[in-house]
C-alpha cells in the first residue's frame, strides 16, 4: 500500500463479506424451501429469502468493486484519493440503505414496504433483482454519484493509466444503465426490453470492464509482467467484451414478445460471448508463466486463476449450453437458468472480488506483501471448497433442469409444473449439501482473517 | 500476442468495436419499438379494461410475485410460469380468479408443500390480477412456451 487514502477499502470489504455471508445463509434457506415446501412459512416466504439472496449478492458485488477501486486507483493515479471522507460517509450511507432495505424486506409485507416507501409516486418495485424500495435506488444513485465524483477527481489529478480508465468506463457505464430501473411502463413487453438494458448489460457488458481491469491490476503487482503487455491483453479482452456483448442482449428477446429477428441477432452473437472469457483465462494463465517475479502472496494468484477459469465455465460454458434460440425455446426459465447463473456470478464476480480483497488487505492492514503460511493455507483450502462446491451446485442444478425439461417440455403429454418438480428432488437435496459445504468453505474464508494472522509474514523462500 | 500488435490497435479495436456495435444496437431497439405495437398486445391496454390491467401489474408488483414464479420465463424458478396460466386454464376468467383465491386462502399451518403466501386481495383485485395474466397471455411470444404447461 503505497498511499494512506488507500484505506477506505476496508469497511467496503469487510461490508461486502458481512453481505456475503447473509447471501448464502438466505441460498441456504432457499435450497431447503425446494424440498420442505413449508420450511419456515409463513414467516419467511421463498420470495423473501430470494430477494435477500440476490440482493445481498448485488449489494456485496458493487460494495466490492468500489473497495478495490478505492484500492487500486490511488495507487494506479499514483495520488492521495480526492476526498477519504466522503468514501467513508458514502459507505456508511451505502451499508445503512443496504440493511435498513432487508429488515423491511423481513420485517414487513413487500406490499406494506411499497406502501411506506412511497412506491406509488415512482412504482419501480417487484421486478427481479430491481426489488429494492425507490428510495433506496434514489439512495444508490446518490451513492454511485459520489464514488464516481471522487473518483473522477483522483484520476483527473493524477497519472492516466489504461486500467483506471477502463475501470472509470465500467463504473460509469454502471450508473448509468441503473438509471433504466427508473423506467417500469404498464407494458409489459417495454418493461422487460428495457429491465434488460441493466440487467444483461451490467453482467454481460460494463461489468467485465470492472474484471478485467481488477483482474489486470492484481496481475501486474502478482507476476511483475510489463504493464503494456497486460493493458494491450485487457484492451482487446474488453473489445470482444463489448463486440459480441452489446448484440448478445439480443438473447434475452427470444419470446418476450419482441421482433424474431433477434432469435438471429441474439443467437449468433451471444455465441461470441465466450470468447473474452476464453481470451481471460489465457491471459491470467500466461501471464502467470511468464511473472518476473514469485510474489509471496500466492492465494491472491490462485484466486485470479481461479476466476479466470470459473468465469470461463460459468458465463462462457454454461451460458453458451443455452443461449441458441431453438434450445434456449426449451430452456428458457428453467434450472438451467439457475444453473447457469450460480455459477457465471461466483465465477466472475465473485472470485475476482475475493482476488482483490485477497491481494489487498494484507496490505491494508500492515503486511508488506503477503499474510501468514497459516492464513495463506487456510484461504487455499478455503478457495477448493467453495469453487468444488459452487461446481457441484451447478452440476446438480444442470441434471435437475435437463430432466425438468424433459419432464415438462419435451415429452408428449408433459407434466405439470409440480408434478416435475417433485420428481427433482433428489437433485434439489444434493444441491442443498453442496450449499453446506460452500457455508463451511465461506467460513474458513473469514477464519483466515484471525487464525495466523500474528505469525510473520510469507516470504518467496518459504513457498520456493 | 506479438510485437507487432501494439496496445494503441488494441484500444482502437475497443473504442471502434465498442462505438459501432452500440450503435447497431441503438438502431435494432428503434426497430423494435416501431414494430411493437404488432406484438406486445397493446390494443389490450387501450381497450376497457386497460386500467385493470394496469392495476393488475401493479399489484404483481407490489406482492413480489416474480419472487416465486416466472412471467414469459423470466422470474424465479419456485413455482409456475404464469404467462400463459389464462390458457391453461381455458382461456377462462373464472378459472383463473377462483385458483387464485383457492391457492391465498388455504391455512396457514399443516400443509407441507410449496405455498402460495395468504395475501388479502378484495374480488376487485383479484379480478385485476386475472386481466394482467390474460393481457400478458395474449402477448406474441414466437410461440413460446412449448405446451400450456409453461
Amino acid at each position: 500500500m503505497q498511499y494512506q487514502s488507500q484505506k477506505v477499502a476496508i469497511p467496503y470489504f469487510v461490508g461486502a463479506i458481512v453481505l456475503f455471508v447473509a447471501q448464502i445463509l438466505f441460498g441456504l434457506i432457499m435450497g431447503l424451501q425446494y424440498v420442505m415446501g413449508d420450511f419456515l412459512f409463513p414467516e419467511i416466504p421463498f420470495n423473501v429469502a430470494r430477494m435477500v439472496h440476490t440482493n445481498a449478492l448485488i449489494v456485496w458485488l458493487l460494495m466490492g468493486f468500489m473497495g478495490a477501486a478505492y484500492y487500486l486507483v490511488p495507487e494506479e493515479a499514483e495520488t492521495e484519493l480526492h476526498s477519504p471522507f466522503l468514501a467513508k460517509l458514502m459507505f456508511w450511507v451505502f451499508f445503512a440503505a443496504a440493511g435498513l432495505t432487508v429488515a423491511g424486506y423481513l420485517l414487513v409485507p413487500y406490499s406494506t414496504l411499497a406502501d411506506i416507501t412511497g412506491n406509488e409516486l415512482l412504482p419501480t418495485m417487484g421486478r427481479e433483482f430491481l426489488e429494492q424500495p425507490t428510495i433506496t435506488k434514489i439512495g444508490i444513485v446518490v451513492v454511485a454519484l459520489a464514488f464516481l465524483y471522487n473518483l473522477g477527481m483522483t484520476i483527473l489529478r493524477g497519472r492516466k493509466t489504461a486500467i483506471n480508465l477502463v475501470l472509470m468506463i465500467g463504473l460509469v457505464g454502471l450508473a448509468v444503465l441503473f438509471l433504466f430501473s427508473f423506467y417500469n411502463p404498464t407494458n409489459l413487453v417495454l418493461d422487460k426490453f428495457f429491465w434488460w438494458w441493466v440487467v444483461h448489460l451490467w453482467v454481460e457488458g460494463v461489468w467485465e470492464l470492472i474484471l478485467g481491469s481488477i483482474l489486470a491490476f492484481v496481475l501486474i503487482k502478482v507476476t511483475g509482467v510489463d504493464r503494456e503487455i497486460i493493458e494491450k491483453w485487457l484492451y482487446i479482452i474488453i473489445a470482444m467484451a463489448f463486440i459480441s456483448g452489446i448484440i448478445g442482449t439480443g438473447h434475452h428477446f427470444f419470446w418476450i414478445g419482441t421482433p424474431e429477428y433477434w432469435q438471429w441477432w441474439g443467437s449468433i452473437f451471444s455465441a461470441l460471448e465466450p470468447i473474452p472469457f476464453f481470451m481471460m483465462t489465457i491471459f491470467a494463465f500466461s501471464m502467470v508463466k511468464q511473472r518476473r517475479r514469485n510474489h509471496p502472496n500466492r492465494v491472491a494468484t490462485l484466486w485470479a486463476l481461479g476466476a479466470s477459469v470459473m468465469a470461463f465455465l460459468g458465463a462462457g460454458v454454461w451460458g453458451f449450453m443455452h443461449t441458441l434460440s431453438p434450445v434456449n425455446y426449451y430452456t428458457h426459465g428453467s434450472q438451467l437458468t439457475a444453473a447457469h447463473g450460480h455459477m457465471a456470478f461466483y465465477g466472475a464476480y465473485v472470485m475476482i472480488v475475493l482476488t482483490i480483497i485477497s491481494y489487498a488487505m494484507p496490505l491494508l492492514r500492515g503486511r508488506t506483501a503477503a499474510n501468514s503460511e497459516r492464513q495463506q493455507t487456510l484461504e487455499i483450502w478455503s478457495f477448493w471448497l467453495m469453487t468444488i462446491a459452487m461446481t457441484l451446485i451447478t452440476l446438480f442444478l444442470t441434471a435437475a433442469g435437463i430432466l425438468q425439461v424433459w419432464l415438462q417440455r419435451v415429452l408428449d403429454s408433459p407434466l405439470p409444473f409440480m408434478a416435475a418438480q417433485d420428481q427433482l428432488t433428489v437433485f434439489y437435496w444434493m444441491r442443498e449439501f453442496a450449499g453446506v459445504m460452500f457455508l463451511i468453505g465461506l467460513l474458513l474464508y473469514i477464519a483466515s482473517f484471525f487464525v495466523g494472522d500474528k505469525e510473520p509474514e510469507a516470504s518467496v523462500k518459504t513457498i520456493a | 500476442m506479438s510485437e507487432a500488435f501494439t496496445k494503441s490497435m488494441a484500444r482502437n479495436i475497443f473504442y471502434g468495436g465498442a462505438f459501432f456495435f452500440l450503435l447497431l444496437f441503438l438502431a435494432l431497439t428503434f426497430d423494435t419499438i416501431n414494430a411493437l405495437p404488432k406484438l406486445d398486445n397493446r390494443a389490450a391496454l387501450e381497450s376497457p379494461v386497460g386500467p385493470q390491467i394496469a392495476k393488475g401489474k401493479h399489484l404483481w408488483e407490489v406482492n413480489n410475485c416474480i419472487g416465486c414464479h416466472t412471467l414469459l420465463g423470466e422470474g424465479a424458478y419456485f413455482a409456475p410460469e404464469l404467462g400463459n396460466v389464462y390458457k391453461r386454464y381455458g382461456s377462462n376468467l373464472d378459472a383463473v380468479k377462483g385458483r387464485i383465491k383457492g391457492l391465498i386462502s388455504l391455512p396457514a399451518e399443516g400443509i407441507p408443500m410449496r405455498r402460495m403466501p395468504r395475501f388479502k386481495f378484495t374480488d376487485e383485485e383479484i379480478a385485476a390480477l386475472a386481466e394482467f395474466l390474460k393481457y400478458a397471455s395474449e402477448i406474441n411470444t414466437s410461440g413460446w412456451p412449448p405446451n400450456d404447461q409453461g
